[in-house]
C-alpha cells in the first residue's frame, strides 16, 4: 500500500543471531515468560525430546507454563473431532444465533484481545476478562480518586522502605522479592543503605524477602480482610490524629506509629499490593485507602504505589479493551455502541443470570482458568488438557503465546510491554488467527 | 488509473503556490506529470474548491500509556459520546480522549492524513506503537522522551562524551521506532524521583548535580550531529508556572543558535504581573522567537470545556494536580526512564486564569511573524481535543469572529490582553503553511505536506465558504495514498496508515554497555526493549517509512 523501507544498518529488528531463534544450540535466551504479570523476560530455555525445558530463571509457574506437555488434542464439536474449519464454521453459527454472546475468560495476548474486540463489536456481544472483579478493586481507585504509582525498575532501583498490604505476593509472582526486593545493586542505594521491608497482614509468606540490600523486615499480622483498617490508622498517626484504641485489628499502636515514622523518614516508599489478594468485600476502598495514603506522603517526601497480579494477561485484555472501545473492559456492543457497565456487564453475572445465552471462553495460557460452571453452550477455544464439567459445544484447541507462537503482553504496571517468542513449541494456531476465522464467518 | 483533480484553488506553500487554480494528477498514490496524450481514468471538477495537501498534526498525544491511562479513568467523558459501528467503521468513543479508532476517524474526516505521537517513552514504545497501530486512518510517527532517563543522566555526569551520548541517542531512537527526539523538563522528572519540587534552567539536579541547560544542550547538539532532521522538541522547565516566561526567554538564549523546537509555548508564557500575579508574556516570547531562526514552535492552544491533560512531566504534572476537574489524577514514576502526569482539566471562559490562557495562546499566534516556524495545535488534550482545531482556525482568520469571542470571557483577562488590538488574519496560504507545508519540512517528511511531483497524494479538499469553522469541520474530500478515504465528511475507505521513523547512524559498540546497564538494573532486556519491524508491519498490519537523515558529523 505505502512504500515500505526496511533495513538500514543496523535494522532495529536485529538481534544477536542464535540468541532468540534458538539458533544452532537450540537455546533460546532473553525469553519473556507470559505466565504471570510481572513478565521476567530473563529466561533461558531449551529443548528436550519432549517439549520445552528451562535452563535458567524459571519459577513454578514458568516451569508449569512452559514445560506442560502439549497432548495431542483436535478441534471438536459436541465431543466429536472435526477440522478447523469445521469448528470455526460452527462456532461462527453458534455466535450469530447468539442474543447476548459472552467474550469471557480472555486469557489472551495483545493480538488475540484485538481480535476478540473486533468480533464482540461484529457480534454485538459483551467483553469480560475472568480476573475483572480483582482489577476492578483498581479500576474503581482510578476512576474516582486516581493515585501516585511507580514501575518495577523504578521500584527495584530506589524504594527504601517497600511495604506489602495484604498480599501473598511470592505465591502470585514466585520471582518478585528476587527480582525487585532483593537486588544486590539498586542504583540509588547508597552508601550502606539498607532497604526496610514491611509486610501487613498475617500468613503472608516472607521467606523471599531476604539477601540483596534488605535491612530489617517487620510484619503486623493482622487478618488480610483488616489490612485496610491498618493502612487507615497509619494515614491518621501520620496526619496527627489521636487514636482512643491501643490495637486496631491485633496491630498495636506502637507498631503503627513505628511505621509512620519510617515512612515519614523514607527517602522512596512503595506501598504494593496484588489486587487478586484482596479478596474481601468493599476491596476497592482498601486500595483506596492506600492510594490516598501514598498521595498524603507525597505532601512531603516520595512515595509511591505498586500494584501486581495482571496474570492470565489480564492487562492487556483491560488496556486493549480500554484504548479501543474507551472503556476497561465489561463493555456491551449489544446495541453496535460500547455500552458500558461493570456492574451488569460482569462476566460471572451474566452467567449466573442466564442473562447471555453463550459463552465464548478464551483461555491461551493455563488450563486453570476455567470458565464458570453452567449449562450454558460453550464455545471454548482453550490450550489442550482442559476439562469442563460440561462438554462445550465447540472446542478449538488454541497455542499459547510466548510458547506456541509470538505475541506480546502488557505488565503489571501498565507501563512495559514484552514480545514474547515462538519457541515453536507446537503448531497451534493462535486465538487471534482462530478468532479472525469466525469472525470472517459471521 | 490516472486521477485528475481539475481546476481546484491550490494552496501549496511548499511550492509557492498561492490560491491558484491547477490540475493535480494523481497515479499509483502519487502526484505525477503525466505524459501529453495519457488517459484520464477519473476526474474530479473542483473549479472554486480549495486543495491543499492532507493536514499534518506534529504535536497529538494519540498513543501510549498515558492516554490510556486517561481514557480509564475519565469514562464519564465518553458517556454521549459512544460512536456505534459502522458499514466501514469500528465502534469507539469521541471527546477529550477517543479511543484510538475514534481519533483515527475524526482526524481524516477533518481532513488530516498525518498525526504525531510526541511523548513516547522508551520504556513504553511498544505501547505506543500497538496504540498508532490501531489508530487507522492517518501516518503516524512518534518523538522518543529522553533527558530525565538514568542512563543518559549517568552518562553526562561520568563525562562519557559526545560520541558515547550521541551513540545512545540514535540507538534509542531505532529501538523506539522514532521519528524525532523530545526532552520534557529536562533533568526535572529525574529530580522529582529525588523530591526536588522545582528545576530552573540553571538549578542543579541534586544526585546528578547537572542542570537542564546542561542536557539541553547536549541533546540539542547531539541530534544536529546524528543528522535527525527534526531539531529537539522541547516541553521546557516550568510549565504553567507563572513567570515562566522568564524561563523560555532563558531558553530560547541558552541554545546559543543550535536548532530548537519549543512545544505547547502558551503553557510557558506566563508572566506574573497584575492583581492575580499572572500576566501574559506572549509578545517577550513572541519577539524573542521571530528574532531567533534556530527557533520554531507549536503554541498548545487552550480551548474551553472539558479536557485531560497527559505530560510526561510527572513533577508540573503533580504541581498541577491541585486544579484537577473532575478531581482525580494519575502521577507515574517510570522505570528509571521517564515518568507521566494524567490530570483532567475543564477551562472555563469565565475563569480569568483559564480566559488569560486563551488569549495568551491567541497572542502567540498573532505576533510571531513567521508561519514556517509557528504549527498549529492544542497539544491534543492537553489544551483541548483536537476536534476543536475548525474552531481555532476560525479564530485566526476572522478577526471580527475573535473579538466576538473576546467579549464572552473573563472581564479581567480581557483588560490583561492586547488580543482585542491585533488585527491579523491568517490567509489560507498561511493557514496551509502551519497545518501542511511547515510540519512536513520540520519533520522532515520528505513527501508529505505538499503538492509537488513525486508527492504521496494525501490530498484534502474544502468547500471555499465564509464560515472557515464549517469549512475546515467538513472537508469536501479527502485522499490519502491517492485513495479517496473520505467524501463530505463520511469515511468512504478504511485505510491502515503508515508509521515514519528516522534512523541517524550509530556505532553498535553502544549495546555492550547499555545491555551490561539493562542487565543490572533493569527488569527489562535491552533486547526485548526494542521494537522490531515486524510488530509493526506484521502485528500491526502497518508499514514502516524511514525518512532521510544527514551524514553524522563526529568529533575530530
Ligand atoms: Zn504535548
Amino acid at each position: 500500500m505505502t512504500t515500505t523501507t526496511t533495513g538500514s544498518p543496523p535494522p532495529a529488528t536485529a538481534r544477536p543471531s542464535g540468541l532468540s531463534t534458538g539458533g544452532a544450540s537450540g537455546v533460546h535466551e532473553n525469553v519473556a515468560c507470559p505466565f504471570c504479570g510481572i513478565l521476567c523476560d530473563d529466561l533461558e530455555i531449551g529443548r528436550t525430546a519432549s517439549g520445552l525445558k528451562i535452563r535458567k530463571n524459571g519459577c513454578d509457574r514458568a516451569v508449569a507454563g512452559f514445560e506442560r506437555p502439549v497432548v495431542a488434542s483436535s478441534p471438536q464439536v459436541a465431543g466429536r473431532e472435526v477440522s478447523l474449519a469445521e469448528a470455526v464454521t460452527e462456532a461462527a453459527r453458534l455466535v450469530r444465533a447468539a442474543r447476548l454472546p459472552l467474550f469471557g475468560g480472555l486469557g489472551t495476548d495483545v493480538e488475540g484481545m484485538r481480535a476478540v474486540m473486533s468480533a464482540a463489536e461484529h457480534a454485538g456481544g459483551v467483553v469480560d476478562h475472568a480476573f475483572s472483579e480483582g482489577q476492578y478493586r483498581n479500576f474503581e481507585v482510578l476512576q474516582t480518586a486516581g493515585w501516585f504509582m511507580s514501575t518495577l525498575t523504578e521500584t527495584r532501583n530506589r524504594a527504601d522502605l517497600i511495604v506489602i498490604v495484604g498480599s501473598d505476593i511470592h505465591k502470585l509472582h514466585p520471582r518478585f522479592f528476587e527480582r525487585i526486593v532483593a537486588t544486590p545493586e539498586p542504583m540509588f542505594l547508597m552508601a550502606g543503605k539498607k532497604r526496610t521491608v514491611v509486610f501487613i497482614g498475617a500468613g503472608l509468606d516472607t521467606s523471599a524477602a531476604t539477601g540483596g540490600h534488605i535491612g530489617e523486615v517487620i510484619s503486623l499480622p493482622c487478618p488480610t480482610a483488616a489490612v485496610g483498617e491498618v493502612v487507615s490508622a497509619l494515614r491518621a498517626r501520620l496526619k496527627g490524629v489521636p487514636l482512643a484504641a491501643k490495637e486496631i485489628a491485633g496491630i498495636a499502636i506502637a507498631n503503627i506509629d513505628d511505621l509512620a515514622d519510617r515512612c515519614r523518614k523514607a527517602d522512596y516508599g512503595v506501598m504494593v499490593w496484588a489486587p487478586p489478594s484482596l479478596a474481601f468485600p468493599a476491596a476497592d476502598l482498601t486500595v483506596r485507602i492506600v492510594s490516598d495514603l501514598v498521595k498524603d506522603l507525597n505532601l512531603t517526601t516520595r512515595f509511591a504505589g505498586l500494584s501486581l497480579g495482571g496474570n492470565e494477561g489480564a492487562v492487556s485484555a483491560g488496556a486493549v479493551s480500554t484504548w479501543q472501545s474507551g472503556f476497561p473492559l465489561r463493555v456491551s456492543y449489544a446495541s453496535g455502541k460500547p455500552d458500558y457497565d461493570p456492574v451488569r456487564f460482569a462476566a460471572d453475572r451474566l452467567i449466573a443470570r442466564r442473562e447471555t445465552d453463550l459463552v465464548l471462553w478464551v483461555a491461551s495460557f493455563t488450563p486453570d482458568l476455567m470458565p464458570p460452571e453452567s449449562d450454558i453452550p460453550t464455545v471454548l477455544l482453550g490450550v489442550p488438557g482442559m476439562t469442563l464439567a460440561v462438554q462445550p459445544a465447540v472446542y478449538i484447541p488454541v497455542g499459547t503465546p510466548g510458547a506456541d507462537h509470538a505475541g506480546r503482553l502488557i505488565r503489571c504496571d501498565n507501563v512495559v510491554s514484552l514480545p514474547l517468542t515462538n519457541l515453536g513449541r507446537s503448531t497451534l494456531p493462535s486465538v487471534a488467527t482462530v478468532l479472525a476465522a469466525i469472525e470472517h464467518a459471521l | 488509473m490516472l486521477i485528475k483533480l481539475s481546476g481546484g484553488t491550490v494552496y501549496d506553500p511548499a511550492n509557492g503556490i498561492n490560491g491558484e487554480a491547477r490540475d493535480i494528477f494523481i497515479r499509483d498514490g502519487r502526484i505525477v506529470k503525466p505524459g501529453d496524450n495519457e488517459r484520464v481514468d477519473q476526474e474530479y471538477p473542483l473549479k472554486g474548491y480549495v486543495v491543499m495537501a492532507g493536514a499534518i498534526d506534529p504535536h497529538t498525544h494519540i498513543g501510549g500509556g498515558k492516554v490510556t491511562i486517561g481514557r480509564m479513568m475519565l469514562t464519564e467523558d465518553h458517556i454521549g459520546q459512544e460512536v456505534a459501528r459502522g458499514e466501514l467503521t469500528r465502534a469507539g468513543c469521541g471527546h477529550a480522549v477517543p479511543s484510538t479508532l475514534t481519533a483515527g476517524y475524526r482526524y481524516a474526516e477533518m481532513g488530516y492524513t498525518a498525526c504525531f505521537e510526541p511523548a513516547m517513552l522508551p520504556a513504553n514504545a511498544r505501547q505506543a506503537h500497538m496504540e498508532m497501530g490501531d489508530t487507522p486512518m492517518v501516518d503516524k510517527g512518534a518523538f522518543v522522551m529522553l533527558g530525565s532517563d538514568d542512563f543518559l543522566l549517568r552518562a553526562m555526569t561520568q563525562k562519557k562524551g559526545s560520541e558515547f551520548i550521541n551513540d545512545y541517542i540514535g540507538w534509542t531512537m531505532h529501538a523506539a521506532q522514532a521519528l524525532a527526539v523530545k526532552v520534557v523538563n529536562p533533568g526535572g522528572i529525574s529530580a522529582f524521583k529525588f523530591n526536588q519540587r522545582k528545576l530552573d534552567l540553571d538549578e542543579k539536579h541534586v544526585h546528578y548535580e547537572l542542570t537542564p541547560r546542561d542536557i539541553l544542550i547536549t541533546l540539542a547538539r547531539g541530534l544536529r550531529e546524528i543528522g535527525v532532521t527534526h531539531p529537539l522538541h522541547v516541553h521546557g522547565c516550568n510549565l504553567g508556572v507563572p513567570g515562566n516566561d522568564e524561563t523560555t526567554l532563558a531558553t530560547i538564549r541558552a541554545m546559543e543558535g543550535l536548532p530548537v523546537h519549543l512545544t505547547h509555548v502558551q503553557f510557558h508564557s506566563y508572566g506574573t504581573e497584575g492583581d492575580m500575579k499572572f500576566s501574559s508574556g506572549a509578545p517577550r516570547v513572541a519577539e524573542l522567537v521571530n528574532k531567533n531562526k534556530n527557533v520554531s514552535m507549536d503554541v498548545g492552544q487552550i480551548m474551553f470545556g472539558q479536557t485531560c491533560t497527559a505530560s510526561g512531566d510527572s513533577m508540573r504534572q503533580y504541581g498541577n494536580t491541585k486544579s484537577a476537574y473532575p478531581k482525580k489524577w494519575v502521577v507515574m514514576d517510570i522505570e528509571c526512564d521517564a515518568g507521566c502526569g494524567v490530570v483532567p482539566m475543564k477551562y472555563k471562559d469565565k475563569s480569568f486564569v483559564n480566559a488569560l490562557q486563551w488569549a495568551i495562546g491567541l497572542e502567540l499566534f498573532m505576533m510571531v511573524d513567521d508561519p514556517w516556524r509557528l504549527f498549529l495545535t492544542t497539544d491534543h488534550p492537553n489544551g483541548g481535543p483536537f476536534t476543536t482545531y475548525p474552531h481555532l482556525i476560525r479564530l485566526l482568520m476572522d478577526r471580527g469572529f475573535r473579538n466576538d469571542m473576546l467579549q464572552k470571557i473573563h472581564p479581567g483577562a480581557q483588560a490583561a490582553t492586547i488580543l482585542g488590538s491585533l488585527k491579523r488574519e491568517y490567509s489560507l496560504y498561511e493557514i496551509a503553511i502551519m497545518t501542511r507545508a511547515g510540519p512536513a519540512k520540520s519533520l522532515g517528511l520528505k513527501d508529505r505536506g505538499h503538492l509537488g511531483v513525486g508527492a504521496s497524494a494525501d490530498i484534502t479538499v474544502y468547500d471555499d465558504v465564509a464560515d472557515r469553522e464549517a469549512m475546515f469541520q467538513k472537508p469536501g474530500l479527502v485522499f490519502k495514498n491517492g485513495e479517496l478515504i473520505v467524501k463530505n465528511g463520511v469515511i468512504v475507505k478504511v485505510v491502515q496508515g503508515a508509521t515514519h521513523v528516522a534512523r541517524p547512524e550509530y556505532d553498535r559498540a553502544i549495546e555492550k554497555p547499555l545491555r551490561e546497564y539493562f542487565d543490572r538494573y533493569h527488569t527489562v532486556r535491552m533486547d526485548n526493549l526494542r521494537v522490531g519491524d515486524h510488530e509493526i508491519i506484521q502485528s500491526d498490519k502497518g508499514s514502516i517509512i524511514q525518512q532521510p537523515t544527514r551524514a553524522r558529523v563526529r568529533a575530530a
